[in-house]
């Protein structure tokens, strides 16, 4: 059976100034896959995501989202980051907002919705992550937890095809990590193509198709999970792996 | 445990604050004896000169016969201070605008009430239109000429043309330094810089004297307009300073989420970011317009009577010579009243527009 491709990035490269940050980056990603990008920090992994929607430029290759090519066109940019969501690792919540209108927000001013629509969605998906009850705070009175998953509202207010994780949960105190990984176990459950960048290996088992690990801008391995944990070919896995698990 | 323990008595109440603000060691209490001494110096002679001893009712300086001030000087020429030299029958035109502009800014004061938007779009796009016709004329009303313009009146639109105008030509030159277009910022910059670099006095004279050189023959126009234009550049340029302070300290999260989420620039910056990096700079922004409203008294050296300005003069007047005391006294008090009254507003904006970030 064939998939449908979303993403697809063909001999990607970047520098910061002399910095080789993605060197030679192949990757395809299908309707629904979910995959992990591990690495040690300063690996290029945020900067792999960050490129999907274009936080970040590529200066070599090509990357195509859902049939679209990002180029310096600002219409295949702004159409592109419709279709993806992105959650940051510190939340980058609107402070001066409440948390229903952070939801409302890009759905009434991108997507043209009106205002009760966008509203009755931002209460249906802050339902589903479970703080519909805080809805008319400001982020500044919610825990870094409820932050996340609020964050991860926004997200899917533009119902998003793609959702892109950059390290979701490395911010927050241990005891909030589980409640924004349930969440985001939910999220995989229902199908969503996602990309996360995490540490969260118990997360990469239970839910990734792929796992990948990465170091000095390349990808040095691209395996199912069992086989991740269970052969690793490079040596640069196995110590990276010897030092978090 | 001990529930129900009461804080020591010496901390607490009057003398407890007394004794750790002001008698804490023995050279404070020095300092505060010293202190109290002197407010006794000015404080009572002050307050007698300005109401016990000072005369109130009459109509000529004849009747200043006490020791104190003698606010008659005031009170007879009260039509100059406030309306300048505007032609006595029209002064119907100046106080339905003083009257508009009072009930709009009193409605916007009371916490709660609705409508308060279509009140600020009032008083900002459709009350300035209105003043233009009826303080200059047109419109079937009789052409009013500026250099008859003066007193409160003309400060208060000096002030408030600068103030309006300012701040979004400010907010558009900020942006624009900060622009990733190097014509645009490079264009900014060199205005911001220039307008900065020369003392408002300067550039007074500039528009009042050397401008009109510059033009061709027979072309010319206002003064005031000229003064005005010169006033509102100046405080935008300050302007555009402190709005690029806020713009700096808004934490790269803030763009990168409105990117993410699909805004374009002009919706993530009148969205997410300006609406944040204003409210940091709120006591910045008010403190130039307070300096601003302070700084159109400089408007005297080219020929404008402005509040202070009607005021002097009118202490020229050999009727009323010797009063320049008492002039100054209330060029004094009104000045501090509205610079008092917006920073006070700075301080209610600041806490309501509070969000606990």
């Amino acid at each position: 059976m064939t998939q449908e491709t979303m993403i697809e990035m063909s001999s990607v490269h970047k520098w910061f100034g002399e910095l080789h940050v993605l060197n030679d980056i192949n990757l395809k990603v299908t309707k629904g896959e979910k995959i992990v990008i591990c690495g040690p920090s300063g690996s290029g992994k945020s900067t792999l995501i960050r490129c999907i929607n274009r936080l970040e430029e590529h200066q070599r290759g090509e990357i195509v989202v859902e049939g679209t090519e990002l180029t310096n066109d600002n219409r295949s940019v702004e159409k592109i980051r419709g279709e993806v969501g992105m959650v940051f690792q510190q939340f980058n919540l609107f402070p001066h907002l409440s948390i229903l209108d952070n939801c409302s927000l890009a759905p009434i001013w991108v997507r043209k919705l009106p205002k009760v629509e966008a509203r009755e969605k931002a209460m249906k998906y802050l339902k589903r992550v479970q703080i519909d009850d805080q809805a008319h705070k400001y982020p500044a009175q919610l825990s870094g937890g409820q932050q996340q998953r609020a964050a991860i509202a926004r997200a899917l207010c533009m119902e998003p095809r793609i959702m892109l994780f950059d390290e979701p949960t490395s911010a927050l105190d241990p005891e909030m990590i589980k409640e924004v990984l349930d969440v985001m176990v939910g999220l995989a459950e229902g199908g969503m193509t996602m990309l996360v960048v995490t540490h969260e290996m118990g997360f990469a088992k239970e839910v990734a198709d792929k796992i990948i690990f990465m170091d000095e801008g390349q990808i040095v391995e691209s395996k199912n999970p069992t086989d991740f944990f269970a052969n690793p070919e490079s040596e640069r896995t196995k110590t990276f792996l010897s030092q978090i698990l | 445990m001990n529930k129900n323990i009461t804080p020591p008595v010496i901390e607490i109440g009057i003398i407890g604050w007394l004794k750790k603000n002001l008698f804490s060691t023995w050279y404070n209490t020095i300092l505060t004896l010293i202190g109290l001494y002197f407010i006794y110096l000015i404080i009572p002679p002050l307050l007698s000169w300005i109401f016990f001893d000072a005369t109130f009712s009459g109509t000529t300086r004849e009747d200043c016969t006490s020791s104190g001030a003698c606010w008659v000087f005031i009170k007879q020429n009260m039509k100059l201070i406030i309306y300048g030299l505007y032609p006595s029958d029209e002064l119907w035109r100046i106080n339905i605008a003083y009257f508009l502009l009072t009930v709009s800014i009193i409605y916007l004061l009371i916490p709660n009430l609705k409508y308060k938007g279509f009140v600020g779009i009032f008083l900002l796009g459709i009350f300035p239109i209105i003043c233009v016709f009826l303080f200059s004329g047109g419109l079937g009303l009789e052409n009013v000429e500026t250099r008859l313009w003066g007193g409160l009146f003309l400060t208060l639109v000096i002030a408030g043309v600068g103030i309006v105008l300012s701040l979004p030509i400010g907010i558009m030159l900020a942006l624009g330094r900060r622009s990733k277009l190097p014509v645009v910022s490079l264009l900014s910059t060199i205005f911001i810089e220039i307008w900065r670099g020369v003392p408002l006095i300067t550039v007074l004279f500039m528009a009042s004297n050397m401008f009109p050189l510059f033009m061709p023959e027979g072309v010319n126009f206002d003064k005031l307009m000229r003064a005005l234009i010169g006033v509102m550049f100046f405080s935008a340029a300050y302007l555009a300073e402190v709005v690029r302070g806020g713009l700096q300290a808004m934490p790269k999260g803030q763009y990168e989420a409105s990117q993410a989420a699909g805004l374009t620039y002009w919706k993530m910056m009148g969205l997410i970011i300006l609406p944040q990096s204003l409210k940091i700079v709120i006591p910045a922004i008010i403190g130039s317009f307070i300096a601003l409203f302070k700084d159109t008294t400089l408007v005297l050296i080219i020929g404008l009577f402005d509040f202070l300005g009607i005021i002097q003069f009118v202490g020229t007047n050999p009727d009323w010579l010797g009063f320049s005391h008492e002039g100054y006294v209330f060029a004094a008090a009104i000045f501090w009243v509205f610079c008092f009254g917006m920073s006070r507003y700075s301080q209610r904006l600041e806490k309501k527009l509070d969000t606990g970030n």
